[in-house]
């Protein structure tokens, strides 16, 4: 500006605007392409957690005061229904234990590695995410509980998700759904391996890559296959709900089977995160083929 | 009663109280809103600091919307940066068009405040289609609308600690005295 201001008033606005607006930049592509902030994260989040406390309590006294005035009819009932499924489950338990028993014993006999025992951490959803570009949840366990980055979640019908960004007291769950996800499935009507990936907005999950005349039938259910270590064999995933067969790789969207909106509480399942090393290059292969690079698959999103 | 346009005589904001409006803001962001509620929510941090930048634009320091996004990003577990950018960028443009927006009436100033927070929106809509996000369609804008019908209300709120003392020449006020 040219002319001389009769006060000083420090900077001017447009030089404030632009100072905050470049350390806001710089923020943001260290954090989405670098990933370098999480240290900050944690600090920022101690300033936070007080506030998200006091505003979680209004909705947890109302929560308190409608359990206060629940009937006795009704609490009499659920009592009925839970003590059947009780009887019901403790039969169930019984073959299980039984079953388990033979397992141990037919792995040992074939010398197969122990599938990993699972402890499991209890959570209660907090928050059901207000970010209208991902699917998150938050949870009120975090790594004061033992839970780690990268432990799956589920609820009891099935997987929900998996833990991505751990406080001390609460943890954020990316759910199936959100864009940037993927879970490796295997169809339990024929064993075919697929891998399922989010789908954004609508809450369902896409199998792609899978071949136009591929066996796959509306109404098959697609279970955790257990290759990629983070997700332990055989957790109910989704249903296959769609199929288009009209390119060359079918258009497949499934329905999860466990969902958020349910119920409050899900379970983390708090066993050690296998990380696998990725395999280095091997210079006798790339040696054969010519000098040629290997093919690098280009991660999704 | 004064007439629209005219400028009114008003005490200057204390810092705590606009302090208070902002954390305010932030605890009614961090209720647990979600489906429908969620997409009518308006962002009441930044209709405060919106409102402090075109009221008290020599006191609301772009500090303050900086930090107040950094906040929602963390308590929204979103890219930091994002709100903070968008809030700094909204008061920016606030403060340049002070002047003009404190001349009209309330209603006439919730059409600015609309156009404003739809800047804000689409700022942070752009950042996150940056970021590889897909758009979440046309509800996304829903909560600027009830930011503006919100303005008029909450511009008598905030203004209610700096008007001056009650006009002696009024009626209803004579009996208080």
């Amino acid at each position: 500006m040219e002319h001389q201001p009769f006060f000083k008033h420090g900077p001017s606005p447009l030089a404030r605007f632009i100072f905050f607006a470049s350390i806001s930049l710089v923020l943001m592509v260290l954090d989405a392409r670098l990933n370098a902030l999480d240290s900050l994260r944690q600090i920022i989040s101690v300033a936070v957690a007080p506030l998200q406390r006091l505003a979680m309590t209004p909705a947890e006294l109302l929560d308190r005061t409608g359990n206060f005035f629940v009937t006795q009819a009704r609490l009499q009932n659920e009592n009925a229904v839970l003590r059947q499924q009780q009887l019901a489950q403790a039969a169930q338990l019984q073959r299980m234990q039984a079953m388990q028993a033979e397992n141990i014993h037919l792995r040992n006999l074939l010398g197969v590695q122990q599938q990993r025992g699972e402890s499991v951490v209890a959570a209660e959803i907090v928050y059901v995410g207000r970010d209208p570009f991902s699917q998150k949840i938050t949870v009120d366990k975090g790594s004061n509980h033992k839970v780690q980055a990268g432990q799956p979640a589920l609820d009891d019908v099935g997987v929900i998700g998996q833990v991505t960004q751990v406080y001390p007291f609460s943890s954020e769950i990316t759910l199936l759904t959100d864009k940037d996800q993927a879970i490796p499935v295997e169809i339990v009507r024929n064993g075919a391996r697929a891998i399922a990936f989010g789908h954004g907005q609508d809450g369902t999950l896409e199998l792609p890559f899978m071949a136009a005349n591929a066996d796959i039938q509306n109404g098959d259910t697609l279970v955790t296959s257990g290759i990629d270590g983070v997700y332990p064999a055989g957790l109910p995933v989704a249903v296959v709900s769609k199929i288009e067969r009209n390119a060359a790789f079918a258009k497949i969207t499934c329905t999860p089977s466990a969902g958020v909106n349910r119920h409050k509480q899900i379970l983390i399942l708090t066993g050690e995160v296998r990380r696998f090393q990725k395999p280095e290059p091997d210079p006798a292969v790339t040696g054969t083929t010519g000098g040629k690079a290997p093919v690098s698959r280009k991660k999704r999103g | 009663m004064h007439y629209p346009g005219a400028p009114e005589l008003l005490k200057p904001a204390s810092l705590k109280f606009i302090l208070l409006t902002l954390v305010s803001g932030l605890l009614l962001n961090l209720l647990p809103w979600h489906g429908l509620a969620l997409s009518f929510r308006p962002d009441f941090v930044a209709l405060a600091l919106l409102f402090w930048a075109i009221h008290e634009p020599r006191k609301s320091g772009f500090a303050a919307a900086w930090v107040a996004g950094l906040l929602m990003d963390v308590g929204d577990g979103v890219i930091l940066g994002q709100h903070a950018f968008a809030y700094t960028l909204g008061v920016y443009v606030a403060i340049m068009l002070h002047r003009r927006i404190q001349r009209f009436t309330l209603w006439q100033q919730a059409s600015h405040v609309l156009l404003l927070l739809l800047l804000l929106q689409t700022t942070m809509l752009v950042i996150r289609l940056f970021g590889g996000g897909v758009f979440p369609g046309p509800g996304y804008f829903l909560s600027c609308l009830t930011g503006a019908m919100l303005w008029p209300a909450l511009s008598l709120l905030f203004l209610l600690p700096q008007r001056g003392r009650p006009d002696t020449d009024s009626v209803y006020s004579a009996g208080h005295k």
